[in-house]
C-alpha cells in the first residue's frame, strides 16, 4: 500500500508518522506528478484558504479531483472542507463529496476542545467499539450531507463531525494529533476496496 | 459526553495546525485581506511593524484592542496578537477579545525585568521567542505552546534568524548524543526544566512546533530557515516594507511549501520588486538590540 499525503502546508508531518507506524509506504505530495502510482491520499490539517491557493497555483486542483474520483482520498479539518462541495464562501474546494461545511463553526480558537465520540464505522477495522476521543482545532462542521454522502460521527448536540461517500472521508477532527491509529486503520481499509493491482513482479 | 476546551493539545494544536506555513505581521485590515489573499496561514495583528517600532523609539506597547478587532473581523484565517514580556494584564485583554494566539515579545517594550507570564492559566495559547534551547524550554515550562526563535526583528537582516535556529537545532543533535548521565547538569547549565530536556532528547525536537522569525525579508530566506528544520516562518516588516507587497507574501508561501525545490524557489523569486530595505545587524549599536530582551 502507498499513500500520498498532501503536503502543501499543514500537519502532514503527524500523518506520515502514523501511516509510518503503520508500516505504509508514504508519498508527500506538493505537484500533480507526485500522484503518480498512489493507492490513496490524505489531505491534513492546516489553513483550507492556504491549502486551496497552494493547489491552484501549482496546477492540482483537476489531477486531484481525477484522483478522487477513483482513489480513496481522506480529508482531516481543512482537509475535510477542501473535500466539499460547499463552503459558504468563496474560497478554491475540490467539491468531491457531498456534503456542505461550516469554516470555524464553533468560534475561534478558545473554543477548540477535545471529546469523546461514538463512531460505529471504527468497528469495521476495530470491534472494540471504544468511544473515539477526538481533537477539534478551530474546527468545521459539516452542515448537510446529500447524495451517497453518510454520516459517520455526530456531537451530543447532533452536529455532523465525520462523513463516508464510499472511497471517501472526512473528518473535522484530527487522528493524527492523537495515538488512537483506527481512523487512519479505516481510511487503509477504504483504500485497499478500491485498489488497483499494481503489476506483479516478474 | 463533556467537552475538555483549553487543553494543552488543543493549544499545541493550532500550532500545528499552522506548520509549513507563514505569518504576516500586518497593520490595517486591508494588509491583512492581502495577507490572507497571498496565502498566509495566520496574521499578527499591530499598529505598527518592528521596523517601524525600532524607526520610531519610546514605549512600544499592545496595540490597540479596535485595531485587533478590526483585522479578527476582515480575514477567516487565526489573528495572532503581542503582549509585552511579563505584562499579563495584555495579555487578559487580548484573551478577553478573543484572538486565537498571543505572542508575548521582546519585539514590544518588556514590561517585567525577571519574569514572564504564567502561561497555563490562561485558555489562549501563547507563542514565546528564544535563541537558544534553555531559553524555549524554560518558555515552555511556563506554558508556551509554539516557540519561534528571535532572529533581530525590523532589520530584514535574516543572519540572527539563522544563529538563533542553529543554536536551538544543534543543542538538540547535541543533547541526543548525550549520555544519560549528563542530563541533570545540562538542564543546570542551560537553565531548563530536566523533564522537557527529557521529553525533547527522545523526540529529537522541541516539544511543540517551532517557527522562525526575525529578519526574513525573502523568498530565499524563508527557504533557508525551512531547511535548515523549522517548521514554519513569520514575516514582520519584510512584507509591507517591501515595494509590492502581495508579490512577495505570495512568493514567500510558495518557497515555503516548495523550500526544497530550488527550480521553483528561482520562478517565485524573480520580479518581486524592491525587497525591504534593511539594517545590517553589525551596524545597531548593542543597546538598540532586542533579541537580548527575555529572561
Amino acid at each position: 500500500m502507498r499513500i500520498g499525503v498532501l503536503a502543501l502546508q499543514g500537519d502532514f508531518s503527524e500523518h506520515i508518522a502514523m501511516l509510518r507506524r503503520l508500516q505504509v509506504d508514504v508519498v508527500q505530495v506538493r505537484l500533480p506528478e507526485h500522484l503518480e502510482q498512489l493507492d490513496g491520499l490524505i489531505i491534513p490539517g492546516g489553513e483550507s484558504t492556504t491549502i486551496g491557493k497552494l493547489a491552484v497555483d501549482f496546477g492540482l486542483i483537476e489531477p486531484l479531483r481525477q484522483f478522487g474520483a477513483h482513489k480513496a482520498i481522506w480529508g482531516t479539518c481543512a482537509g475535510a472542507i477542501f473535500l466539499s462541495r460547499d463552503a459558504r464562501r468563496p474560497q478554491p474546494l475540490l467539491e468531491l463529496m457531498d456534503i456542505t461545511v461550516e469554516r470555524n463553526a464553533f468560534g475561534r480558537q478558545i473554543a477548540s476542545f477535545e471529546v469523546d465520540l461514538v463512531v460505529p464505522e471504527l468497528q469495521l477495522v476495530d470491534p472494540s467499539a471504544q468511544p473515539y476521543h477526538a481533537v477539534f482545532i478551530r474546527a468545521p462542521l459539516i452542515e448537510t450531507v446529500r447524495g451517497e454522502a453518510r454520516v459517520l460521527a455526530q456531537l451530543d448536540n447532533g452536529r455532523i463531525v465525520a462523513a463516508r461517500q464510499r472511497h471517501l472521508l472526512a473528518t473535522s477532527f484530527h487522528p493524527e494529533l492523537t495515538d488512537d491509529d483506527r481512523f487512519h486503520r479505516l481510511f487503509l481499509h477504504m483504500a485497499s476496496e478500491v485498489r488497483q493491482p499494481r503489476a506483479a513482479p516478474v | 459526553m463533556e467537552q475538555q476546551i483549553a487543553t494543552f493539545a488543543v493549544k499545541k494544536g493550532l500550532a500545528q495546525m499552522l506548520k509549513g506555513g507563514v505569518i504576516m505581521d500586518v497593520v490595517t485590515p486591508e494588509h491583512a485581506r492581502i495577507a490572507e489573499d497571498a496565502g498566509a496561514v495566520a496574521v499578527m495583528a499591530l499598529e505598527r511593524v518592528p521596523a517601524d517600532i525600532r524607526a520610531n523609539g519610546g514605549v512600544a506597547r499592545m496595540s490597540d484592542p479596535e485595531l485587533i478587532l478590526k483585522i479578527m473581523d476582515a480575514v477567516s484565517i487565526p489573528v495572532m496578537a503581542k503582549c509585552r514580556i511579563g505584562h499579563f494584564v495584555e495579555a487578559q485583554i487580548l484573551e478577553a477579545i478573543g484572538v486565537d494566539y498571543i505572542d508575548e515579545s521582546e519585539v514590544l517594550t518588556p514590561a517585567d525585568e525577571a519574569h514572564h507570564i504564567n502561561k497555563h492559566t490562561f485558555k489562549v495559547p501563547f507563542v514565546c521567542g528564544c535563541r537558544n534551547l534553555g531559553e524555549a524550554l524554560r518558555r515552555i515550562g511556563e506554558g508556551a505552546a509554539m516557540i519561534r526563535t528571535k532572529g533581530e526583528a525590523g532589520t530584514g537582516d535574516v543572519v540572527e534568524a539563522v544563529r538563533h535556529a542553529r543554536a536551538v537545532l544543534g543543542e538538540i543533535r547535541r543533547l541526543q548524543a548525550m549520555p544519560e548521565e549528563e542530563l541533570m547538569t545540562f538542564s543546570k547549565e542551560i537553565g531548563a526544566p530536566y523533564e522537557l530536556v527529557l521529553e525533547t532528547r527522545s523526540l529529537g525536537r522541541l516539544p511543540v512546533v517551532n517557527f522562525a522569525a526575525g529578519g526574513i525579508a525573502t523568498p530565499a530566506d524563508a527557504a533557508l530557515m525551512m531547511q535548515l528544520g523549522v517548521d514554519g516562518v513569520f514575516v514582520g516588516s519584510g512584507i509591507f516594507k517591501s515595494g509590492d507587497p502581495a508579490r512577495r507574501a505570495a512568493a514567500i508561501v510558495k518557497a515555503v511549501t516548495h523550500y526544497r525545490d530550488p527550480y521553483i524557489l528561482a520562478e517565485v523569486s524573480r520580479n518581486l520588486g524592491e525587497p525591504m530595505v534593511g539594517r545590517q545587524i553589525s551596524s545597531i549599536p548593542e543597546a538598540e538590540l532586542i533579541a537580548g530582551r527575555g529572561w
